[in-house]
């Protein structure tokens, strides 16, 4: 292991001297080599049985923090009987023939168990077929386990290498039987994580790692507002940059924006120091064109007026209006979520070098390897085939890294300089000229009959649409977020009408870990408790009862189309049985209705998004100075079958993290069209300080057929924690983050 | 040039990682002669003749008593931060042996973990403590 501790003085000034004379060293390519070879048994895209016994298992999602590739491996592992430490895991380029490799959505094992486990089954069959064959024995006289076939009556045995070359000339069979359940050697186990060692000694190569040899250095100055043009810079101060070698301007925004670059001025140069310092002598003017009008107070007052008037109604049953005039009591509230950087720690960062014969090759962290494949190709106007898209590891990914902006900016720049370029984007530049999650509007109206019971519903959400992104017809659309947390509410009311309002957008909007789900959770879980206290009944019982008896809901049934996160609702129906589940269970383990001290709170709230039902507990308190202090979290999750008990643990660690984030710290606010923070100072994340003590996880229910877990668990977390601070304080937060209310 | 960019770019070392350049989130965390620095806002010219220790230099094997208890805690998420984590983490239990919850909160407070993986981290440098004594 190489250490710059290791290094001479001499040797390490003189390396540092080199500044202005270009890269002293070149580290390793990543390795992403294809199996290839002679007698290499090759059933499919995604395995390779070496001759020498090795197998090289290709995972063609993105790894970011979720465990996919220990995941992945595990689900291989297992249906191949192959043993763990024989196994190379390689990384896919971006190629339609691994399937969908967009990851987001929280798709990676609901969508793709059946066929990794496939692909696995098929090649272990086909190892044992050639063993039978090579002993001329019936293959079900043979078993094959951690690499070698073994003929069971005679204890012959060949290892997979031994038979790759026979297996290869076997015709793949169509259909395989897959190992039983309680079979399972990695499946449901909590694995380590693959990576864990190069995590944790540098070695762990992200988009930002790439070096290519005679690579330059870009930064890239774009406009403060969407669509913003660049008046006049100052080139010959940004070139007189020691280090800077060359500027050049990107071509403007496209309309809608898509996935292209959003223009501005490269400054390209020998490192990235002085790519930046190149940039800050540009003292670029712009043109901020008509985005310019955007301010975020002024906005809230326009979603705030939608919400107080009728939308388009998504969802009617019953009579709404009639309920409110029968009703007891009608209590009604507005809430009120900002606009949130994904902010992963990795900001974009892409490396692309363009060949001789135009072929493009792209290093870059990106959640959509097949997008950026297809963006990259039309940016440089040649085809699909021409462009390769190498996936690194993702120092975090939240949905930005979905979007292939920054990937295809350093293959235009690699093709326009004639050289390989990395472009790195600063945190200002990943805060600022990011894809926005939705600021959003929620007006909640119930009503109450003499016995406490919830007859009347009505939700109005009102939120600038992501469908932005790739219409300019978006106002005329239907806005697919309805179907995040708004139409497929599960709370059994009389009369239940939900409306939806789109907005005019001024910034590129995008997913955010959860997307919709976060400002849908938030009000609706929050009302459900306010709902309580008007009924003066405890929160936990009182949402239970709201859930109704165990049923499974089809919003067909009332007439609504509803995307179920692109899953059948016959396999995975609303079912409000495994919501109450979670309750009853995450109930129990926070000991819910345990007597607290003054200024000391619990909170529930439960939410099902992709496919998965997570209930969360708050235990919050208010100290000295009134402020808010997140103790405890308790998780009780309903994600069906999962392959890494840890690492669906670890997911919803994170979540009540990220959630502690979103409700006390983190927003973005637009001034004049350009967002006014730009750090870590001014969007405010959780640290250590604020973690709660202790995140208590349970994971249940996993013979039902496998929902997301990336996302699920971020919802919940707003409203416990809000409807905790009601519990602690009497006083009801309804505006994201706390922060602007002097608590946190 | 901040001594971070002098590693990165320069030496060529890329496990220092740069999250905010302004010492606001600690991804770039090393060692000057045993004090932990954020290297995006440290200059070079102050490095020179002190010794500078990164990630790739923190132990020999990656056997370090915090790189292993990374590994037994499978705190890792994404990972990006860890090795600025790490080095923080390396740094406190050198001059702290025994730190108590609040030491460790405080300390690493200046680390931030967009996965949010500090409830392990604090695991992991309380068993790293105990693997020290």
């Amino acid at each position: 292991m190489s250490g710059l501790s290791k290094l001479s003085r001499r040797d390490f000034l003189k390396r540092t001297g080199q500044v202005a004379g270009g890269l002293a060293l070149v580290t390793q390519l990543p390795a992403f080599a294809n199996a290839a070879g002679t007698n290499v048994f090759q059933p499919n895209v995604y395995i390779a049985v070496r001759e020498d016994g090795g197998i090289d298992i290709v995972c063609h999602r993105s790894e970011m923090g979720q465990g996919v590739r220990t995941s992945l491996q595990q689900v291989f592992a297992d249906e191949l009987e192959a043993s763990w430490d024989s196994i190379r895991l390689l990384q896919a380029e971006g190629d339609a023939k691994y399937g969908d490799q967009n990851t987001d959505g929280s798709t990676s094992i609901r969508r793709h168990l059946d066929t990794l486990r496939r692909a696995g089954a098929t090649a272990r069959h086909m190892l044992r077929q050639a063993a039978a064959n090579e002993w001329g024995v019936p293959a079900d006289e043979c078993d094959a386990r951690g690499n070698v076939v073994t003929h069971t009556s005679s204890g012959r045995t060949l290892g997979y290498g031994d038979v790759a070359g026979a297996a290869a000339d076997l015709p793949v069979p169509d259909d395989v039987p897959l190992k039983d359940p309680s079979e399972f050697r990695y499946i449901g186990k909590p694995v380590n994580g693959v990576d864990n060692t190069a995590m944790t000694t540098g070695a762990a190569n992200y988009g930002i790692d790439t070096v290519l040899p005679g690579m330059v250095y870009a930064s890239v100055e774009r406009s403060p507002v969407l669509h913003g043009i660049a008046k006049s810079y100052d080139e010959d101060a940004a070139l007189a940059v020691s280090g800077v070698e060359a500027v050049v301007a990107l071509p403007e925004a496209t309309k809608p924006v898509f996935y292209n670059p959003i223009g501005g001025i490269a400054v390209i140069a020998s490192n990235t120091w002085a790519a930046n310092k190149g940039r800050e002598a540009l003292q670029v003017d712009w043109e901020r064109g008509e985005n310019q009008s955007y301010n975020s107070g002024d906005y809230r007052s326009t979603l705030t007026d939608k919400v107080r008037t009728d939308g388009d109604a998504v969802v009617s049953t019953g009579d709404v209006e009639k309920a409110f005039v029968d009703a007891a009591t009608v209590i009604e509230a507005e809430y009120y979520a900002p606009h949130l950087a994904q902010a992963p720690m990795e900001p974009p960062a892409a490396t692309a070098i363009v060949h001789d014969d135009g072929r493009c090759e792209v290093w870059a962290c990106t959640q959509a390897p097949q997008a950026a494949r297809r963006t990259v190709a039309q940016v440089l106007g040649i085809d699909e085939a021409e462009v390769t898209i190498h996936v690194t590891l993702l120092g975090g990914g939240f949905g930005r890294k979905s979007k292939a902006d920054f990937v295809a900016e350093a293959a235009w720049l690699a093709k326009r300089l004639g050289k390989p370029v990395k472009v790195t984007w600063t945190r200002e530049d990943d805060i600022r000229n990011g894809y926005l999650h939705s600021v959003s509007a929620q007006y909640l109206k119930g009503g109450l009959d003499a016995n406490g019971k919830t007859t009347a519903w009505l939700q109005r959400s009102a939120f600038p649409p992501i469908s932005s992104t790739f219409s300019t017809e978006y106002a005329q659309q239907e806005a697919f977020e309805k179907d995040l947390g708004l139409i497929d509410n599960p709370l059994d009311v009389a009369s239940m009408q939900i409306e939806v309002h789109t907005t005019p957008v001024h910034t590129r909007i995008g997913w955010l870990r959860s997307v919709a789900n976060i400002f849908h959770a938030f009000s609706a879980s929050s009302f459900a408790d306010e709902l309580a206290h008007a009924a003066g009944r405890d929160s936990k019982d009182y949402l239970l009862e709201l859930l109704g008896e165990p049923r499974k809901i089809d919003p067909a049934d009332y007439g609504v189309a509803y995307g179920n996160y692109g899953q059948s609702i016959d396999d995975y129906p609303i079912d409000t049985g495994r919501m109450a589940d979670v309750v009853r269970r995450v109930s129990d383990m926070a000991s819910w209705g345990r007597e607290l001290p003054e200024g000391r709170g619990l909170g529930i709230a439960v939410h099902r998004s992709f496919l998965a039902y997570v209930a969360v507990v708050a235990e919050v308190s208010s100290n000295a100075a009134g402020k808010i202090s997140v103790d405890e979290l308790w998780f009780a999750v309903d994600a069906g079958r999962v392959i890494n008990p840890d690492r669906v643990r670890s997911q919803m660690e994170g979540a009540g993290i990220f959630g502690i984030s979103l409700t006390l710290f983190s927003e973005l606010t637009a001034k004049d069209g350009s967002i006014e923070q730009g750090n870590f100072d001014g969007y405010a994340l959780a640290r250590m300080t604020h973690a709660p003590r202790d995140i208590h996880v349970d994971i249940m229910n996993t013979d039902a057929l496998p929902a997301g877990v990336g996302e699920p668990g971020v919802p919940p977390v707003a409203p416990a924690i809000a409807n905790a601070w009601f519990a602690a304080t009497g006083s009801r937060v309804r505006e994201l983050p706390f922060k602007n209310a002097g608590i946190a | 040039m901040p001594l971070l960019w002098a590693i990165r770019d320069l030496v060529g070392l890329t496990g220092t990682k740069f999250g905010c350049g302004k010492a606001l989130c600690g991804a770039c965390t090393v060692h000057v002669d045993g004090t932990p620095i954020r290297s995006c806002s440290y200059p070079l010219s102050a490095a020179i003749g002190k010794t500078v220790t990164t990630i790739e230099g923190l132990s020999e094997d990656g056997e370090h008593p915090v790189q292993k208890a990374w590994r037994e805690h499978n705190v890792a998420q994404c990972g990006y931060c860890q090795s600025g984590q790490i080095m923080q983490a390396a740094a406190l239990l050198a001059q702290n042996p025994s730190p108590s919850d609040r030491d460790i909160e405080t300390y690493m407070s200046g680390n931030i973990c967009r996965c949010g993986t500090y409830n392990r981290i604090k695991a992991a440098v309380k068993d790293a403590a105990e693997d020290l004594s």
